[in-house]
């Protein structure tokens, strides 16, 4: 995308939502001497103080929400909120964040906006204490409940090389956008959980996949229907015992975000925020074996943003 | 017309106590407060009078209250409180309404069958043997049908309703899973509803008079009432209008008679009467000068007595539970999971305490938000038939809830603070290494760890990448979201229940560094 274009289109953004927020990242964009000159990025890492700002910022520099929702289409945003477990634990994707992208979507013309993840304890609990429902109904967003087996319609995964099919959300397959916001944690089985692990929570039966060699499946089902957006939170970081944490002890402060359409680039990033390296996920290393993505950070243009 | 009004209250109110408890059983959103529910469910006579024998609580007095308005009014616990007497009025209502028949017959007093069955259950109560009560009480009965019967319906058509909805894109309802709880108790309450059904079609309220433990006692105590009803020996003309309508059958009018220890005190008789000869009122004569050539239900108590003292040697077996079985031996591939004890509801302090005290009502069945708890069979033993467990095959106990022990009516179910939940070791959780993925399949898996919420399930180097489940049952506070989550069958990971509740130790914290504020981006 050419800068001008990117102008013209923050600012399009930037006068439809009315938004002071959208116009002063805007305004500091321009002022900044070192912004790229081409701002077609890969891969947009943000770091900053408050997560739906961050989010703003990140979004900005890959051309605003309207590159991703069109006018009158169905968006789907699915967090990780597969805790019963308050913000602060950082066992869920932080509450502030999807409220700003469901705010963004509706400003880029979403007809409708809607969340959910297939949790593990109790999905009331969960959806109520992670923050997320009331900052969805603030937003203006849909809670819908991924609870009951019957939500999930079974698809193929021609991709696949161990699971070739899986029972999926109805709404991952009726939306026309989405949009995956995982949080990135310490994982006892996947070793890191972040985007591509984010996805099984879209699916029912997730004891197949622990079966059947879970990095394998991991990366299996990512072949299968790409996020259109994956928008990665390390604002707080679960460093241990997670995916569900102990307390709040296990938890550090990144003050990250990363944002890329590329669910492996942004998985290999994120592995280095943690303090590990790609290589050390397997399911990162065989989908890049698989051409979901590239973990090669090396080859990409990224975006670095201090706010 | 005061009696008028006497039978529009009783009505009333047993509606609104009818409809309450009801919905507290099918009810799956957790609507009203454990406060609410201890307060609706206050004056139901066996759980209230199980926790103040048991734990001599005070607050369960709603026993007391019973008692005395008995002694005062009669058996208005029957036509109003009482939830199973509610549903045989609507059974008896709807009954009329269909077949267009209006009259019920004079029954007579089976006496020898009720006293027994009250004599065997204070006897019970006296050597502190509570669970065969959970058969008879009036209320457990009723809660089981609700659970078992007519929750999945409602749950049936709250899911058609979401269907519904969500066509519509309204997210109001949302679907849930069916509720089925277990064989046994959902047959046993079918068998006690098709009795019900049969006796208050063909017999009206004979149940009360026969069956129930609580319907005889109160019986027994409302033959000295202070108010009673009675027929008029000069107004009455024998017209048999009263008798037509008493669902107790206990009018006798060629006697001129009213058999006040059956009547359930429905006040139908009250307004029935064309020359005003059935009276509500003070008992007019000491007891010996009633009109009655002798009391037969005296001897019969006798003969009750008798029956209960010899048939008392096999109930004994109730007092012990059943040997499990062992785990047995062998290095078979894979090895099957036989748990030595079941796994009881926080706050149920030991297996020994709560098969005494809880009367199976399943409340805590309905209201656990993560469905849970489950009716057993024989896990308990034979003594605790239909009391509840924790089915990890089904679910896991979440860590941060403690709604069950705040509800339970009969106080088997302890009220909990979540601090107390946090350290509270329901189990101890036991690895199976020859059954587990990583072992067999040399692939990660670790679904066990990551539900774990102490960490007392960790993942520690195995075999190259490869992370083995190691665990800690010190810090294990036995919630089986290890279990549940566990996708081999037979199970790799398993909670074995305590018999004796314990207290887990804290799992240790230490503090990490936190990173530098402005670091750069190690890409």
């Amino acid at each position: 995308m050419k800068r001008r274009d990117f102008i013209f289109k923050g600012l399009g953004a930037g006068i439809l939502a009315g938004s002071g927020v959208s116009l002063n990242g805007f305004s500091r964009l321009m002022g900044n001497p070192d912004a790229p000159q081409d701002a077609d990025f890969d891969l947009v890492a943000v770091k900053g103080t408050d997560p739906a700002a961050m989010f703003d910022e990140g979004i900005n520099s890959l051309g605003g929400m309207t590159e991703f929702v069109k006018p009158g289409q169905t968006v789907v945003v699915k967090p990780n909120i597969g805790w019963d477990a308050t913000p602060e634990r950082a066992a869920n994707t932080n509450p502030d964040l999807i409220g700003r992208i469901i705010k963004r979507c509706y400003e880029a013309g979403a007809k409708s906006v809607s969340v959910f993840d297939n949790t593990c304890d109790e999905w009331k609990k969960c959806y109520s204490n992670s923050g997320i429902e009331k900052e969805v109904l603030a937003a203006g967003g849909t809670i819908i409940p991924g609870n009951s087996e019957s939500y999930y319609k079974e698809v193929q995964i021609p991709g696949g090389k161990n699971l070739n099919g899986a029972e999926v959300h109805e709404l991952i397959l009726e939306s026309d956008v989405f949009i995956n916001v995982p949080v990135l944690k310490s994982h006892s089985s996947a070793k890191l959980t972040i985007a591509m692990k984010n996805l099984m929570g879209v699916v029912w039966d997730r004891r197949w996949w622990h079966k059947n060699d879970l990095h394998q499946c991991i990366a299996d089902y990512a072949t299968f229907r790409k996020p259109d957006l994956n928008i990665i939170d390390a604002y707080r970081v679960m460093k241990r015992n997670g995916p569900r944490g102990v307390s709040v002890e296990d938890v550090v402060l990144l003050n990250s975000l990363l944002i890329s359409k590329d669910i492996v680039a942004a998985d290999a990033a994120a592995a280095k925020l943690f303090g590990l390296e790609p290589e050390d996920i397997p399911h990162i290393v065989i989908a890049d074996e698989m051409g979901v993505g590239t973990m090669n950070l090396s080859s990409l243009n990224i975006n670095r943003i201090k706010m | 017309m005061k009696f008028r009004i006497l039978k529009k209250a009783r009505v009333f109110i047993s509606l609104i106590f009818f409809f309450l408890i009801t919905f507290l059983f099918i009810d799956f959103t957790n609507s009203f407060s454990a406060k609410l529910i201890q307060g609706i469910l206050y004056l139901q006579f066996i759980p209230s009078l199980v926790n103040f024998i048991k734990f001599t609580g005070l607050a369960a007095s709603g026993f007391v209250v019973i008692i005395v308005l008995t002694l005062i009014f009669g058996r208005v616990y029957c036509s109003t409180i009482c939830p199973l007497g509610t549903l045989q009025d609507i059974i008896i209502w709807l009954n009329g309404k269909i077949r267009r028949k209006k009259t019920f017959r004079k029954q007579k007093a089976f006496n020898v069958l009720r006293y027994t069955v009250l004599v065997i259950s204070v006897f019970l109560l006296l050597i502190g043997l509570f669970t065969p009560l959970l058969f008879l009480d009036p209320y457990s009965n009723y809660g089981r049908i609700v659970v078992n019967l007519f929750r999945p319906i409602y749950l049936l058509l709250n899911n058609i309703g979401a269907h519904i909805l969500e066509s519509m894109d309204i997210y109001t309802l949302y679907r849930v899973e069916p509720g089925i709880t277990h064989w046994f108790s959902i047959a046993f309450s079918m068998a006690v509803l098709m009795l019900i059904l049969w006796l208050s079609i063909k017999y009206a309220r004979l149940f009360c008079n026969t069956i129930c433990p609580v319907g005889t006692f109160l019986g027994f105590l409302s033959k000295y009432s202070l108010f009673q009803i009675s027929l008029d020996q000069s107004l009455c003309t024998s017209c048999g209008k009263c008798s037509n309508v008493c669902k107790a059958g206990c009018i006798d009018i060629d006697k001129k008679f009213v058999d006040f220890s059956r009547c359930v005190a429905c006040y139908n008789c009250l307004t029935s009467c064309p020359s005003n000869g059935v009276s509500y009122d003070f008992k007019k004569s000491p007891k010996v000068l009633r009109l009655r050539p002798f009391d037969p239900s005296r001897r019969n108590f006798l003969a009750g007595t008798l029956i209960t003292v010899t048939s008392l040697a096999p109930l004994a077996l109730f007092a012990y539970p059943q040997k499990q079985r062992g785990r047995g031996r062998g290095n078979r591939t894979p090895r099957p999971v036989i748990k030595k004890h079941p796994v009881s509801p926080p706050g149920s302090i030991s297996h020994e305490h709560f098969n005494d005290a809880c009367t199976a009502c399943h409340l805590c069945v309905s209201a656990c938000p993560t469905h849970v708890i489950k009716p057993s069979l024989f896990e308990y033993g034979l003594a605790g038939i239909m009391q509840p467990r924790l089915d990890y095959h089904v679910s896991f106990c979440n860590f941060d809830c403690v709604v069950c022990s705040e509800i339970c009516p009969t106080g088997a179910l302890q009220p909990l603070e979540l601090e107390e939940k946090h350290v509270l070791q329901l189990g101890k959780v036991k690895f199976v290494k020859q059954n587990c993925i990583v072992v067999t399949e040399g692939t990660d898996c670790g679904a066990c760890s990551e539900h774990c919420p102490t960490k007392a399930v960790d993942m520690r180097p195995f075999k190259g990448k490869l992370l083995l489940p190691v665990v800690n049952p010190d810090i294990c506070v036995g919630c089986g979201a290890c279990e549940y989550a566990c996708p081999t069958n037979p199970k790799s990971i398993y909670v074995e229940g305590n018999p004796v509740h314990e207290i887990a130790e804290k799992p240790l914290i230490e503090k990490l560094e936190q990173p530098e504020a402005d670091e750069d981006f190690p890409f």
